[in-house]
């Protein structure tokens, strides 16, 4: 029993986090700046910040992650990093060459007080930026929020730098893109050009961190969103937010910069909230829903009938981001699946709220904390005070799953023991299936290998 | 090599007879993506296979997170070291400070999992806002009786080498603090083993055919207990001389303790190991004992390798690994199953480790410190390089180049030290570098 220290009796914590469901702001924000085509980011901070993130990112995608870093010193978190930051970038675009650097905090510089801004222009009027290269920033300390918070700012410093309206709008959508694989993203690229519209996904990790092998190693892949339509974006008629924690900020300040109304919406995941994404770009982009649109649909809703006998009724415990959890937690609703324990790291009244409507009437018995102390720890001890049938989750999940032997199925972030996730979406009707699927398959192949001999039937 | 800095000098030498030396342990240029990582990094995978110590990292949750369970060091018994335990410093901390936090984090797990002794990592931030630290562990170390090991690894104040040297202060405190334990004459101390994929285990496997008693693992598959005996022992056997060597020479100057350093990897280095401390211990019994556990294993290893070694004949390989000890092993070890090594580089060299490295390697070859992905993939491109050994952040690089990799770092799932170990590195390298999925990529 790997984690023969939890006990089912939860013990009164204040001061403690044990195995934590979130992470740190940072390693948000080199994600969301490797959907930026040319894009390198920049941890201005320790070398370690900068080694974890790649790494972390690295198991997750098996992909080349880079990144550089500003190698404070001793010295730098006595006197400030301007210094390093202003060689940083003289060092970069001499070696690397992007086409934009895009710079986070740390903890380390936060609480030191280094002014980016004034870094940054400080590093322009000396020259060190290059004619035609930007520098863009945020702050991300990882004492407030989470990995999520930390996304959320970058994705709000693009629009910050790069969004600017000129006098006549576009016919043009934008999708703003919250935390989800590449895979995901591909999808719902495909979804709007089935729909005919014009749009723009930002950030766009797809091309990034799903790149064919060619037998050439290139420091920055064919993905990602260009600058110039990053510019566009500010011309666009409408923004689309997928998942509010990490893009409703971000919709708002391109409301107030450029004018561009919007709506935040789910992570299109699982049946009702895909339905949600086609209304909502089919109105705002003003055109109709192809019938090979509602065939995919009807696909998913065939499957799901197929297979409800063994979805019903079954416990699900599942931890990971609110954006991602809660149309999660709606799928499996739809399932007709009991998602009894849910936690977040990340804290926030919207996950609370959702839960609460979600779960009221159709699973009452459910029990959801968001925010410190949400771990994984706590998960468990609810699950041995009264057990689930499935778990879902990121890889941290393997040790509940393996000592309460439980079916469990991999999604969020990170997940480095199984590949797949960058490869099949989960989100669209197709993702639907796909993930519907792999719920069945987990609890299948746990029921074939457990059950009682004379239980073992062929057909199911 | 237009691209690279002209700082970068001197960390980038091509061998051939006249060649400069290899400058080491420079600090990295801002702004490099280095491959390296920070001081915290060093001391929490040195000090975390200890597995019945609890290891409380403080600090904000990020620093936890992804150092959890990092590098698959196995136990035998307990595993509290693979949670990941957190004082998750938030806003108010940074302003009002964190010890009352540490504090009561630190009451809350000693009562709940009884661990025999406590370790506190300081990170970045900690030593910014000025906790005190030792203090606390103090405090908390009288009351609840166990030792509460500060372990002040901020960040900021190095790489990843300078926190190995911070957790060997730390292992220190520790050391001298019990007599209980029953010790034979021939009594050794395993230095920098972390029992990756079980590797401590095959070694023990070794030492105890041939008599010796291994008093404590420092610290694969770690306990307190066997850690505050280890003075006691007659001979330290240092391996992964980087993160482990300032604790054998702390040991030789305070308790006299005499140290080899030795390495497990590959065939000549593991048979050394073995003749150096049976050597040291100068008995004949001892002696004739790894002789023959020495003959029996290459007796069936090295037909074992014949058919690898004719298959990778001539094959090159590129070495980006952590600490220039290990460095040296690889070359060998690929010499013996044909293979040649066209780049060797690590993390956390110094001046002397990079002299020994340069003299075993063959001319032509390309040694570097403290490397990044553009030097690297172009070296190999220069290079015609057919493997890659490295860590996590370079096997999508080799990868996408269309060559073999394998992982000698904290992914490696197979054990690699040992005879059984040379083996197991012969097959991975042999199934990487001959795969057939490459004959679908065109290498440019």
């Amino acid at each position: 029993m790997l984690l023969r220290h939890t006990t089912a009796s939860e013990i009164e914590r204040k001061a403690l986090t044990i195995n934590p469901a979130k992470t740190c702001q940072p390693v948000g924000a080199m994600y969301a700046a490797l959907g930026i085509h040319g894009c390198l980011p920049h941890s201005h901070g320790s070398q370690g910040c900068c080694s974890y993130h790649r790494s972390a990112l690295t198991r997750h995608f098996k992909e080349p992650v880079m990144a550089s870093t500003s190698s404070f010193s001793e010295g730098s978190s006595v006197f400030g990093g301007s210094s390093n930051l202003v060689s940083a970038i003289e060092t970069i675009f001499t070696i690397y060459d992007p086409d934009v650097i895009a710079v986070h905090t740390t903890c380390l510089s936060e609480t030191i007080g280094d002014d980016l801004t004034q870094i940054v222009s400080k590093a322009s009027e000396d020259g060190k930026i290059p004619e035609g290269k930007r520098v863009i920033y945020c702050n991300t300390p990882s004492y407030i929020g989470t990995h999520i918070t930390g996304y959320s700012n970058q994705l709000a410093s693009f629009v910050r730098f790069f969004s600017t309206a000129t006098p006549k709008k576009k016919n043009v959508v934008n999708l703003v893109a919250g935390w989800m694989e590449p895979s995901d993203m591909r999808e719902i690229k495909r979804l709007a050009s089935v729909l005919e519209t014009r749009t723009i996904m930002f950030p766009d990790m797809s091309g990034v961190l799903d790149s064919p092998l060619t037998g050439k190693y290139k420091m920055y892949p064919d993905g990602g969103t260009t600058i110039p339509d990053m510019i566009a974006t500010g011309d666009s008629k409408f923004s689309i937010g997928l998942g509010a924690y990490c893009t409703e900020d971000t919709c708002v300040k391109l409301e107030s910069k450029c004018k561009v109304k919007f709506e935040v919406i789910e992570i299109p995941i699982g049946l009702k909230a895909t339905d949600r994404f086609i209304t909502s770009l089919s109105r705002h982009a003003n055109v109709p829903v192809p019938d090979s649109i509602t065939e995919e649909r009807g696909r998913l809703i065939d499957f799901i009938t197929d297979n409800s006998k063994y979805f019903w009724r079954k416990r699900v415990a599942l931890y990971g981001d609110p954006d991602t959890l809660i149309p999660m937690v709606e799928f499996l609703l739809t399932l007709d699946m009991k998602p009894v324990y849910i936690v977040t790291g990340t804290a926030g009244k919207h996950f609370d709220e959702e839960m609460q409507r979600m779960l009221k009437e159709k699973a009452p018995e459910a029990r959801f904390k968001s925010g410190e102390r949400a771990d994984m720890f706590l998960l468990h001890q609810w699950i041995k005070q009264e057990p689930v049938d499935l778990l879902m989750g990121n890889t941290y999940g393997k040790y509940i799953s393996r000592d309460e032997n439980l079916p469990f199925v991999r999604i969020g972030f990170p997940v480095m023991d199984r590949p797949g996730n960058n490869i099949f979406p989960n989100v669209g009707y197709i993702g639907g299936m796909n993930l519907a699927n792999k719920i069945l398959e987990s609890l299948l192949n746990h029921y074939d290998r457990t059950c009682k001999e004379e239980k073992m039937e062929l057909q199911m | 090599m237009a691209n690279f800095l002209k700082e970068r000098e001197g960390q980038i030498v091509t061998k051939s007879k006249n060649s400069k030396d290899l400058i080491g342990g420079r600090p990295s240029i801002a702004g490099s993506v280095s491959q390296r990582a920070c001081v915290f990094c060093g001391s929490r995978v040195v000090l975390y296979p200890i597995a019945d110590a609890l290891h409380l990292v403080h600090g904000p949750i990020g620093c936890a997170s992804y150092t959890w369970d990092i590098r698959g060091a196995m136990s035998s018994g307990p595993e509290l070291h693979r949670s990941s335990f957190s004082t998750d410093l938030r806003e108010k901390h940074v302003i009002f400070g964190g010890e009352k936090q540490l504090y009561n984090a630190l009451n809350e797990l000693i009562d709940k999992h009884q661990p025999k002794a406590a370790f506190v990592y300081s990170t970045c931030i900690v030593g910014v806002i000025g906790d005190d630290v030792q203090s606390v562990c103090n405090r908390v170390a009288k009351e609840k009786n166990i030792p509460v090991i500060p372990v002040q690894s901020e960040g900021f104040q190095g790489s990843k080498k300078d926190g190995y040297k911070i957790a060997c202060d730390a292992l220190a405190t520790l050391i001298g603090t019990d007599n209980s334990k029953e010790v034979s004459p021939f009594s050794i101390n395993i230095l920098g083993d972390f029992n990756l994929a079980g590797e401590l285990w095959i070694l023990t496997e070794y030492y105890k055919r041939m008599g010796i008693q291994i008093l404590a693992s420092i610290t694969g598959d770690g306990r307190v207990k066997d850690i505050q005996n280890t003075h006691r022992a007659a001979l330290n056997v240092v391996q992964c001389s980087g993160s482990m060597i300032h604790l054998a020479k702390q040991m030789k100057e305070q308790y006299g303790i005499p140290f080899i350093k030795v390495s497990y990897f590959g065939i000549e280095d593991m048979s050394d190991a073995l003749y150096e401390v049976a050597k040291f211990f100068g008995d004949e019994a001892v002696q004739e004992k790894a002789r023959d556990l020495v003959k029996e294993e290459l007796t069936n290893l090295l037909p074992a390798l014949e058919p690898y070694r004719r298959a990778l004949q001539g094959k090159k390989a590129a070495i980006y690994v952590g600490g220039a000890f290990k460095a040296i092993s690889l070359v060998k070890a690929l010499r013996l199953i044909g293979m040649r090594t066209v780049i060797a580089g690590t993390q956390t060299g110094n001046d002397e480790d990079y002299k020994l490295l340069k003299a075993i390697c063959d001319d032509g070859c390309i040694l570097v410190d403290d490397s990044n992905p553009v030097e690297l993939s172009e070296f190999v491109q220069q290079t015609g390089a057919d493997l890659f050994i490295g860590g996590v952040k370079e096997r999508p690089i080799a990868y996408k180049m269309g060559i073999g990799f394998c992982d000698h770092n904290h992914e490696r799932k197979l054990a690699l030290a040992g005879y059984e170990g040379m083996l197991n590195f012969a097959k991975e390298v042999h199934d990487t570098v001959t795969s057939p999925v490459w004959r679908f990529v065109k290498r440019k």
